[in-house]
């Protein structure tokens, strides 16, 4: 049989041509199974979703129960406002850690805080509601937008502070040396040199927990509580596309179930446009032959 | 214009480990001197300690005085301004990968705060032709990376970039020994040029080099200064047993 492979390799035993060709089949299927799920997730939601997205769905609110039409807008602009208080508040901070534990974090409290991140990445998603709810919905007695984006926020913060660091520790000591022998202090370096050129994968982590948390329902269910009308502040309850597709998936109504698939068809959606958006931000102005 | 370097019984640790006995040494301005010696001898360390590059290393610690023309480097100094001061290129090419050829060397500048964008472009070109890069690369400053280079023009990129922040001091540590012969003669033909301008320490593995570089030259072995002399003299009629057996290739 000829086959393509390395040129020389005709004396190659037929064992190790056995082998070499079973592992790279090996390989090759894992990655059918990696990519099966994710397209079957996408084509059933497409399947069932599509035929309920319209202008209609993504511009009104919903309408009363028996009533056909209205849309899930609120809901997405809902979305977009915590999700927007989540990456304001979680951002900073995950990465701020994450430089942290990267540059000075050696040590007992390093290790501390490391363990504490790891915790926390583990802790339910539920829990991080209440606590939310505790230290947010009761001090203000109000459900709010606030208090779903602190709890989102709170998710997102682990996450990225141990990419953030990872990402900061394969940038290697000889580029920080370099930038050290020139006179440029450390500070400076740290952000302006080293978190520079780990910039790519510093989002990767970010992105993560952003779509990690993009599809949450349980820490919204009891902070930013959900809305059946438009709200834009801050400090009132505020509808959210996995709430809404909650709501709407557990209710008993035929309507609603379309509504339901139309809604998580549009949360994956628009999950895949912020990262692709925020890629493409991301990469304008490099310059080309990065390593 | 370059200025001299005079070292005071300098001693250097890693933790509990003494890398350098009482190193006392002067360095003549606008000449280059070479640090010879085998692997382990505390070559990189003498040169790193002369722009307080050695204590980034956790655990590692200094005594001694050194002095870079009037400026005490060890003495209540920034280590930031010392280092403005003396220019560093490492074994290994680093340009920042993540930067285009302009911006790599004009980060020492333009992280301390430099500003004048005309002025900018002066020096960066100047740096570049100083380090015989400019006609490579000319045409394509802002458009490719650093790391897009050949080595050796990687390696020419970092001189460009230490000679940015106009030092008085260029200090290099084994600077061709990833390179090529080709890119090897290119540095060192560098290194009789820049001379005029700035006073060269260089480590070398390579005596040839040394030979060829060097008017001086100092010979390490485990952590002490052996002997230090005009180069010529200590490749042809050395005082020191030691540094006799070492040129002629009896160990190292």
């Amino acid at each position: 049989m000829r086959r393509k492979g390395f040129r020389g390799d005709e004396g190659v035993s037929l064992w190790r041509r056995f082998v070499n060709h079973g592992v790279t089949l090996a390989a090759a299927g894992a990655v059918v199974l990696v990519l099966v799920p994710l397209f079957a997730v996408f084509g059933y939601l497409v399947y069932k979703g599509i035929g309920s997205v319209n202008w209609a769905f993504l511009t009104q609110t919903p309408k009363p129960v028996g009533e056909a039409g209205g849309g899930m807008a609120n809901a997405i602009g809902g979305s977009v406002l915590i999700l927007g208080i989540a990456s304001l508040v979680g951002v900073p901070v995950g990465i701020g850690a994450g430089i942290y534990l990267a540059e000075y974090g050696r040590g007992r409290f390093g290790d501390f805080i490391r363990f504490t991140a790891d915790v926390l990445n583990g802790v339910p998603s539920i829990v991080i509601g209440i606590v939310a709810y505790s230290l947010v919905v009761l001090t203000q007695k109000q459900f709010s937008a606030l208090a779903g984006g602190v709890a989102l926020a709170i998710m997102m913060i682990p996450t990225i502070t141990r990419t953030t660091e990872e990402m900061l520790l394969l940038v290697p000591t000889n580029v920080r040396e370099a930038a050290y022998g020139l006179g440029i202090a450390r500070w400076r370096t740290t952000i302006s040199i080293t978190l520079r050129t780990a910039t790519s994968g510093v989002i990767t982590g970010v992105m993560l927990a952003f779509a990690r948390v993009a599809g949450e329902t349980a820490p919204l269910l009891f902070t930013a509580f959900g809305n059946q009308y438009w709200n834009w502040k801050i400090n009132q309850p505020t509808a959210a596309l996995p709430l809404q597709i909650f709501t709407y998936a557990i209710s008993p109504f035929e309507e609603w179930h379309r509504q339901a698939w139309a809604g998580a068809l549009i949360l994956i959606i628009l999950i895949v446009l912020a990262i692709t958006a925020v890629r493409l931000a991301a990469g304008r102005g490099m310059v080309k032959g990065v390593s | 214009m370059g200025v001299g370097i005079e070292v005071e019984r300098l001693n250097a640790w890693f933790g509990k480990t003494q890398a350098l006995h009482d190193i006392t040494m002067s360095v003549a301005a606008n000449h280059a001197t070479a640090i010879i010696g085998p692997s382990g001898c505390g070559k990189s360390t003498f040169v790193r300690c002369l722009n307080r590059m050695h204590e980034t290393i956790p655990g590692a610690r200094v005594e001694g005085k050194v002095s870079i023309g009037d400026l005490q480097v060890y003495n209540g100094t920034s280590a930031t301004k010392v280092r403005r001061r003396v220019g560093m290129v490492f074994q290994k090419p680093n340009p920042f990968p993540t930067m285009s050829i302009y911006d790599n060397v004009a980060a020492g500048l333009k992280l301390n705060g430099f500003r004048n964008r005309r002025e900018l472009d002066e020096i960066v070109e100047r740096s570049l032709q100083q380090s015989a890069l400019w006609d490579e690369v000319k045409d394509k400053l802002r458009k490719q990376s650093g790391a897009s280079l050949s080595g050796g023009q990687q390696q020419r990129l970092c001189i460009a970039r230490a000679l940015a922040v106009q030092p008085q001091v260029l200090l290099m540590d084994e600077p061709a020994s990833a390179l090529d012969p080709i890119s090897t003669g290119k540095i060192e033909d560098l290194i009789f040029q820049l001379k005029e301008d700035y006073t060269i320490v260089i480590v070398t593995h390579n005596m040839q080099q040394a030979s060829r570089v060097a008017e001086f030259t100092g010979f390490f072995l485990l952590g002490e200064l052996i002997e230090f002399d005009k180069t010529e003299k200590i490749f042809t009629t050395p005082s020191d047993k030691r540094t006799e057996d070492y040129i002629t290739g009896r160990f190292g």
